[in-house]
């Protein structure tokens, strides 16, 4: 059971990294509490594996320091940092059975066999192996050894904390739902922390209470799935949660109004003052497909547009057209009434978030 | 279900890979029988012998003799190649560099022909001109593997090593290259000994390169020739003559068509018969271990 600090933490694979590019994860400070279910979330290739692996002791940090409890573990490597870690593909010990596989850990820190026992048929009784215990583990099918690796780490007493690195890429569909629900299970019993790694929002959402969105070696939002929806602090969280993203406008200041290229944009007063005084170029408006009202008939506000293609997906309509040269994305309720030829977008001014340099900017009003 | 068309001429396609396995196999074999079974006197002047040719042949003493001395041989290498291959993978380099040099330096000696190689240690350990039977005269060892029977199958046998442990070593190096590497992390959570990640993760996985290596090791060591035959000539006495050497003297030397006819075939169908029983014992094992019949 532990807490586990990051404390400005940075890594790189090559030995004298020059500029940011170099760098894996870029410098970030973050906490992950005792009990919390966590999700590192991000696209291939931003830097959570290596993050999950800087904690587990697999990776030394190049800067920076990882805190146990207060306690500073850099140097400490994973067999005594008492982590549990569980990868991408199933790693079981194919020759061994499933109580032997189980056991394993125990078995290597001497534990008295009576004790072993117990404690191995306990956590096959959580993840349901009980009745595979004698079977060897080569001939289990995917999704049971996964939770074989699994509980490889809930049989040690007092872990600090189980790693996931994307535990379900090899699970087939049906069983993925079952499995997260395990997860879900042991974490109220044990109340152990969990980070939990995936580029798939949906597993993320569902499993964690928090989630810590990367990119490009950095968090970029830690916050509930609610808050990532709803208040994308980042461009790229925008974009990446929420099916489809965000839509982005790059917008300009021009004689006391927003523009989005020629056409001026109606926004709350605080973002157009924002807008006004804002020192840098790259200024964006975002605003959720969810959120967009398109109609057929001209009202105050709507901007006329031109429609792409009107997908039915079933549970809702998924609208594509142009404004000002660029393509957006709306997300249209099942039985919205059908558009003509012209149709007119409206952007419900509550909805819409100002980001300057990718960042969200908090415009005051709630 | 049964659409297949019928069209006889079909087997004209079959046709030239029997003419080839005929030549290659079927007719060269099939002329071994037919000596084995026959008295060939001379042109016009064969006869029927049945068994007898096979008979005399196992009941030579000779040969029984030199048969043991095969099996003894193939145990040997096969005891110190196989662990002696598995510890030089183990070690070696890998990646980078050092690794492609370490390859390339280790398969040296597979490179070397048959001769060449007897030739080399022939000349090694000459207690005059060799460097290592000067070496250990020098050191006061008598060493002398024209008179000495002990000596001259450690020689053997050291060559052997020299030459063919590279294979099992490469053989053992490819399979543990093909171990992901989140085995070996995760053995490292489960604070697994060095020697628990090789006996439940490395020598696991090291199980069908090992078939291979075995085999082939075997097949190799048990038609052994030219080296034994370059170094000691089968001697001193008949202490290192092997089952081809007996062979070759015998159809070569001393033109026994019949009797030597007959030796090929035993001496073919027990390198048939030892390497199946080795194949499907492992085989049968590994479907012990996998009863449901999952992958």
């Amino acid at each position: 059971m532990a807490e586990i600090t990051l404390k400005g933490l940075a890594h790189s694979y090559s030995k004298t990294p020059a500029s940011h590019g170099d760098y894996a994860i870029r410098q970030m400070d973050h906490v992950w509490h005792q009990g919390g279910a966590y999700a590192l979330l991000g696209p291939s290739g931003c830097g959570k594996s290596t993050l999950l692996n800087i904690i587990s002791g697999l990776l030394e940090p190049s800067e920076g320091d990882v805190l146990f409890d207060g306690q500073r573990v850099n140097e400490l490597p994973p067999e005594e940092r008492n982590i549990a870690q569980v990868f991408q593909f199933p790693v079981i010990y194919d020759t061994m059975t499933v109580y032997d596989n189980l056991a394993f850990p125990l078995r290597n820190m001497n534990t008295p066999e009576y004790r072993l026992d117990t404690k191995v048929r306990e956590v096959a009784d959580i993840l349901e192996l009980t009745p595979l215990l004698s079977r060897k583990a080569k001939n289990l099918t995917a999704d049971e050894k996964q939770k074989v690796s699994m509980g490889r780490g809930l049989v040690r007493d007092d872990v600090s904390a189980i790693l996931f690195d994307e535990p379900l890429t090899v699970i087939d569909p049906q069983l993925k739902w079952k499995l997260r629900r395990k997860l879900k299970e042991i974490h109220e019993r044990f109340n152990i922390t969990m980070i939990y790694v995936t580029h798939d929002q949906l597993e993320a959402s569902t499993f964690a209470d928090k989630i810590a969105v990367m990119y490009d070696g950095q968090v970029v939002q830690f916050g509930t799935p609610r808050e990532l929806f709803e208040k994308p602090a980042h461009t790229f969280v925008g974009y990446f949660i929420g099916s489809p993203g965000m839509n982005f406008m790059e917008v300009s200041h021009q004689a006391g109004s927003v523009m989005f290229g020629d056409q001026p944009l109606p926004v709350e007063s605080a973002i157009t003052r924002h807008v006004a005084s804002a020192s840098s170029s790259n200024i964006k408006l975002g605003i959720r497909p969810e959120f967009i009202v398109v109609s057929d008939t001209p009202s105050r506000n709507a901007l006329p547009i031109q429609i792409v293609t009107l997908q039915d997906l079933g549970t809702y309509s998924l609208l594509s057209f142009t404004l000002a040269g660029q393509l957006f994305k709306a997300r249209l309720p099942e039985g919205h009434a059908p558009l003509g030829s012209n149709a007119f977008a409206e952007f419900p001014i509550q909805h819409i978030s100002l980001y300057i340099d990718e960042y969200l900017v908090e415009t005051g009003y709630e | 279900m049964n659409n297949k068309v019928q069209n006889n001429r079909a087997w004209l396609l079959v046709l030239p890979m029997l003419v080839l396995v005929a030549f290659s196999a079927i007719i060269p074999l099939m002329t071994v029988v037919n000596y084995s079974v026959q008295d060939v006197l001379g042109p016009n002047a064969r006869f029927f012998t049945g068994t007898e040719w096979f008979e005399s042949i196992l009941n030579d003493s000779a040969l029984r003799a030199a048969f043991a001395r095969q099996i003894l041989f193939s145990l040997t290498i096969l005891a110190i190649q196989v662990p002696l291959g598995i510890g030089i993978a183990l070690i070696m380099p890998k990646r980078g560099w050092q690794a492609s040099a370490v390859l390339i330096l280790i398969t040296l000696p597979l490179l070397i022909p048959w001769n060449v190689v007897g030739s080399i240690w022939q000349i090694f350990t000459r207690g005059d001109i060799g460097l290592m039977g000067w070496g250990l005269r020098e050191l006061g060892i008598n060493y002398n593997i024209t008179r000495n029977a002990g000596d001259a199958w450690a020689t053997i046998i050291l060559m052997d090593v020299w030459h063919w442990t590279p294979l099992v070593a490469m053989l053992c190096y490819s399979g543990l290259r093909s171990i992901p590497e989140a085995y070996y992390q995760a053995a490292r959570i489960d604070r697994a000994s060095k020697w628990a990640v090789f006996r439940y993760i490395q020598l696991p996985k090291l199980t069908n390169v090992l078939v291979i290596a075995v085999l082939l090791r075997f097949m190799h060591s048990f038609m052994i020739y030219a080296e034994p035959f370059v170094l000691t000539g089968g001697g001193p006495g008949s202490s290192t003559t092997f089952l081809s050497q007996s062979l070759a003297t015998m159809a070569i030397g001393q033109q026994d068509l019949g009797p030597s006819a007959a030796f090929s075939i035993i001496y073919f169908l027990v390198i048939l018969l030892v390497s199946w029983v080795f194949y499907t014992t492992i085989m049968h094992m590994q479907k012990d271990k996998n009863p449901h019949g999952g992958a």
